[in-house]
């Protein structure tokens, strides 16, 4: 057992329900207990949607226990098929279910034949108990790109098997086309998939490149059919989609763009590599998009970052946790194009911790690869950053330790799923990131004034005030002062005290590197054999550790 | 055991009649696709009301994620509940689930020094593996004898749908109530009230009030705002449900001695002018002291009404199954505000409960129990009522097919009960459609 207060992933068969939510014609019938369908909340909520997912639950309870659990399946298969008329059905249980053994999949395949139905019937296999809603994801998508493709009805893959097999270059020339490409692991519910799709479709068509398919996000059976049409794949998201680029690269030859475009220099890799694997003369626009990167460009984000407004932005310490594509990608854009300080990186995908450690191993910070909420509690606090990176659960983090955060990542809430053009990926993207990553840090004038002058009725030196945040934050920092001990985590020496005095002076500090200041003079005096604490011992600290 | 509520207890379908047609004033029973929640997700709202309980739930990844995605968008500091997620060496016997319960209720009591209460919540998975949290929580009781106690109850998809995890978790407490000894103590041997049913504080607070001028005492509400308020339960002992899904509960109250007190749900004015009714009555309190006492605020209620009135009246309503506070809504949406119900369902009746409830709402109305979801999406399609009460699940993707829906589960979390919220209550109706007419987009 392990206990959660909060968790970064649903259980595997949410990820599979969000890929049949991605797509058209698809149904999933999901053998699960009653009140399972706060799932579709989801969808019709977090992501606003104005339909009903296309997911039926068995919804059993106590009273069906004694009886056929595998007769209602049977039944449920019946009715969606006849109701729905979906061109592939999707089958799995739940947790609960996968406890009763019922074999649902295996179930719906026997009445698909014996009742002469035609369409593809996906069984998945989910390990509720060990696997989770990513891996859920993967291979709901892996299944269903396998699945249609070696169905027996298709026969357009094979000739285009060879067509893919001379090279993308060599047969799109030949053919005198534009490369084509598909955009693989934009998804239902994740992180601003709608917009990245149409920003690096954009950037796409400016490159030359054609895209062929987009899924799961949007795209039908046919869709999936029509993959092995392509040049090459583009795997936008891995963590959805890895697993089936691999596969399509072995089954069809076909190369996979592997280079992730969040931030500037990702995005221009990205250009950089789709040249290589299409076959195309990029330098054009990559020079082009240097250019746009000039001051009275578009992409305002390098000249954003350059501009002497940004200058107190160096240094800022920042907590990284996020799913493995997201944190390794700002971990770069941090360091690289904002000039913070990475102190820490870490991903609950387990899946893809080997990325994120190197990452980590490249910013100098110990990876951080769990699942487990209070673990990554913990570390934040004990790294004591300036700003934290995160998911929605970051953001208890945060609130509870009293530090500014912005959500880069899956799992988000409804805010998150914004009706304005918000996408992370490209040019745009990175205009967007800045923007989002800047804003919850206390503003310049503001903060060189509050190190200045502390008694301002006004201004709280515990949050900036143009977020809303300020007197919650205010709450915080009050009671982190009052239990010292509390945050200081691992860290904390128990010998050593403060002084009134030197407790009065910490507080003058501001409030976004009070906690490092904190654990500093603490290590400082522990060190030392120093047991009490003076206003003398901070200072001492200070110029032991100034950077 | 005289009760007629404990004689009745059986479940409702043994008492009416199956087959289900659109005759109206007949109940049907329908079977098939739920789209509920389960009682887990009653937590949400009484982690709020009980200020020193914690709620672990021993369930899955799914259970976790169910409260999530329920209490997710609020940001806590310090949430007070938690999951137990089960794993794979928990199932295969690898670790021995009661010591892996007692390490982790550890790990969270030395976290969290103010719990006081601690409520091991049984999910899907926790029953059908058969794990005996009740057992767990008398062990865990002893263990952390005079700092916590622990308690147990069902808040499973398999036992219960949304509200009914109340009534599970009340359950839990009336057995905890010390005995009213009437020998010792004069106060039980007068009787006291208990509002069983979570009321919001601002509500508890007026019907404290009501009954001080009433003269009714010692009244206690269930659940409490904290552990330490359990009011003792006897024969001198009478029950008011502020709340129509707590029916277990209040069985439970009743064999331990306690009467039962029949009446209209507090919802509207003439809902709760019949509730204190039965609690003034049952207390010899005066009819002229009880006209008296509710005559400002019923004037005051009446007139506050009335605008909403305004925009409710003539239109048609139809209520999907959720919580059990269909019936007593309806009631008050048809009586107090000139609504035609079209269809009300419940995810379950009991006719001793709901059924005076059932009769207020006349014979022209289509009352269900339980559900089969597409032919109820059918015949709504068919109604096309003017508002549909449904889950979130069900609200947007209706709002997109042009039918105006108000969200069931603010029902359950906001002041609904008492005179002072009769508007606020047809105001919550009202807003979807004066929201309708007033966006231009």
């Amino acid at each position: 057992m392990q206990l959660t207060l909060w968790t970064y992933e649903g259980p595997p068969h949410v990820g599979a329900l969000r890929i049949a939510a991605s797509m058209k014609g698809v149904h999933y019938v999901l053998h699960a207990p009653q009140g399972d369908t706060y799932a579709d909340l989801l969808f019709t909520m977090i992501e606003r949607r104005p339909a009903r997912p296309p997911v039926t639950y068995t919804t059993f309870h106590a009273r069906h226990l004694g009886g056929d659990t595998a007769e209602l399946v049977r039944e449920t298969v019946r009715q969606v098929y006849e109701r729905y008329q979906p061109q592939l059905l999707m089958v799995g249980d739940s947790c609960t279910a996968e406890l009763l053994q019922d074999q649902p999949g295996t179930l719906a395949q026997g009445w698909a034949e014996q009742a002469g139905v035609e369409i593809p019937v996906i069984a998945l296999e989910t390990a509720a108990f060990s696997r989770k809603e990513g891996f859920g994801a993967s291979e709901a998508f892996y299944q269903l790109v396998r699945g249609v493709l070696s169905d027996k009805g298709d026969a357009g893959a094979e000739g285009e098997q060879s067509d893919a097999a001379q090279g993308a270059a060599a047969s799109a020339t030949a053919a005198g086309r534009a490369p084509r490409a598909n955009l693989l692991g934009p998804s239902a519910l994740g992180f601003r998939c709608r917009d990245d799709v149409q920003e690096i479709s954009a950037l796409l068509n400016r490159l030359g490149v054609e895209v062929n398919v987009v899924a799961p996000l949007g795209a039908s059976p046919d869709d999936l059919r029509r993959i092995p049409q392509a040049d090459f794949n583009i795997c936008l998201y891995p963590e959805v989609a890895r697993t089936t680029c691999e596969w399509l690269r072995r089954t069809y030859r076909q190369p996979m763009v592997e280079t992730v475009p969040l931030g500037l220099a990702a995005t221009r890799d990205f250009i950089r590599e789709v040249g290589e694997v299409a076959g195309l003369e990029v330098g054009s626009l990559l020079a082009d998009a240097d250019a746009r990167m000039a001051p009275w460009a578009d992409a305002r984000m390098a000249w954003y970052s350059r501009s002497v407004d940004s200058n107190y932005l160096t240094g800022k310490r920042v907590f990284i946790f996020a799913d493995a594509t997201h944190a390794v990608a700002a971990a770069r854009i941090a360091h690289d194009e904002l000039g913070f300080e990475v102190v820490g990186l870490g991903t609950y995908s387990r899946e893809f911790a080997r990325e994120v450690r190197a990452a980590a191993k490249r910013y100098g910070v110990t990876p951080l690869i769990t699942d487990d909420y209070l673990e990554v509690e913990r570390h934040v606090a004990e790294a004591a950053p300036e700003l934290v990176l995160g998911t929605q659960m970051e953001r208890h983090i945060a609130k509870r330790l009293g530090l500014p955060c912005a959500v880069i990542s899956a799992p988000a809430h409804v805010q998150d799923f914004p009706a304005r053009y918000a996408p992370n990926m490209g040019f745009e993207g990175a205009n967007v990131i800045f923007d989002t990553w800047v804003h919850p840090l206390m503003m310049g004038l503001e903060e060189h004034l509050l190190g200045m002058f502390r008694e301002d009725p006004e201004f709280s030196v515990e949050a900036p005030s143009h977020t809303p945040a300020a007197a919650v934050a205010a709450e915080a920092a009050v009671a982190e002062a009052s239990e010292p001990a509390a945050a200081a985590g691992a860290l904390s020496v128990e010998e050593v005290r403060w002084t009134p005095e030197a407790e009065s002076e910490l507080r003058k500090i501001p409030f976004f590197v009070r906690g490092k200041a904190r654990r500093n003079t603490e290590h400082f005096a522990a060190e030392r054999g120093v047991a009490t604490i003076t206003v003398e011992t901070i200072y001492d600290a200070k110029a032991h550790f100034s950077r | 055991m005289s009760d007629p509520l404990l004689a009745d207890a059986a479940p409702a379908e043994t008492k009416i009649g199956a087959g289900c047609s659109s005759a109206a004033g007949r109940l049907c029973q329908e079977r098939g696709q739920r789209q509920v929640f389960c009682g887990l997700t009653s937590i949400v709202w009484l982690h709020r009301k009980m200020h020193d309980a914690f709620f672990l739930v021993v369930g899955s990844r799914t259970c976790a994620h169910l409260l999530q995605a329920a209490a997710g968008v609020m940001i806590f500091a310090e949430p007070r509940f938690a999951t137990a997620v089960l794993g794979e060496r928990d199932l295969a016997g690898l670790a021995d689930c009661n010591d892996e319960l007692d390490r982790i209720v550890h790990e969270l009591l030395a976290r969290r020094p103010e719990i006081r209460t601690l409520f091991l919540v049984g999910s899907c998975p926790s029953e059908v593996i058969k794990l005996d949290l009740e057992t767990a929580a008398e062990r865990l009781s002893a263990a952390h004898q005079e700092r916590v106690q622990v308690l147990s109850y069902s808040g499973s998809g398999l036992e219960t749908a949304f509200t009914q995890g109340e009534d599970q978790c009340l359950l839990s407490l009336v057995e905890q109530l010390p005995q009213a000894d009437a020998n010792s103590d004069p106060e039980a041997a007068a009787g006291g009230l208990i509002v069983l049913g979570t009321l919001a504080d601002i509500v508890e607070d007026q019907f404290r009030r009501l009954f001080d001028a009433l003269g009714i005492a010692p009244v206690h509400f269930l659940p409490p705002r904290s552990g330490e308020q359990l009011p003792p339960v006897g024969p001198q002992t009478r029950v008011l449900m502020a709340q129509p899904f707590v029916g277990e509960a209040t069985r439970a109250l009743i064999r331990r001695g306690a009467q039962h007190l029949e009446a209209p749900y507090p919802v509207g004015i003439e809902g709760t002018l019949g509730w204190l009714q039965a609690a003034a009555s049952a207390f010899g309190v005066a009819p002229e002291r009880l006209a008296e006492v509710t005559a400002a605020p019923i004037a005051r209620a009446r007139s506050a009404l009335a605008r909403q009135r305004e925009v409710l009246e003539g239109k048609r309503i139809t209520f999907l199954p959720d919580s059990q506070l269909e019936l007593p809504l309806a009631r008050f949406l048809a009586q107090e505000c000139g609504m035609q119900p079209v269809e009300v369902a419940t995810p379950y009746f009991d006719r001793q409960l709901h059924g005076h409830e059932a009769e207020a709402l006349g014979e022209q109305v289509r009352l269900i129990e339980g559900q089969d979801l597409e032919p109820q999406l059918a015949r709504l399609r068919n109604d096309r009522p003017d508002l549909t009460v449904c889950g979130l699940g069900l609200a947007n993707p209706l709002e997109a097919e042009g039918l105006r829906t108000k969200w069931s589960i603010e029902l359950v979390f906001s002041p609904i009960q008492g005179f002072d919220q009769a508007a606020d209550l047809a105001e919550l109706f009202a807003r979807p459609l004066v929201r309708h007419e007033r966006l231009q987009v």
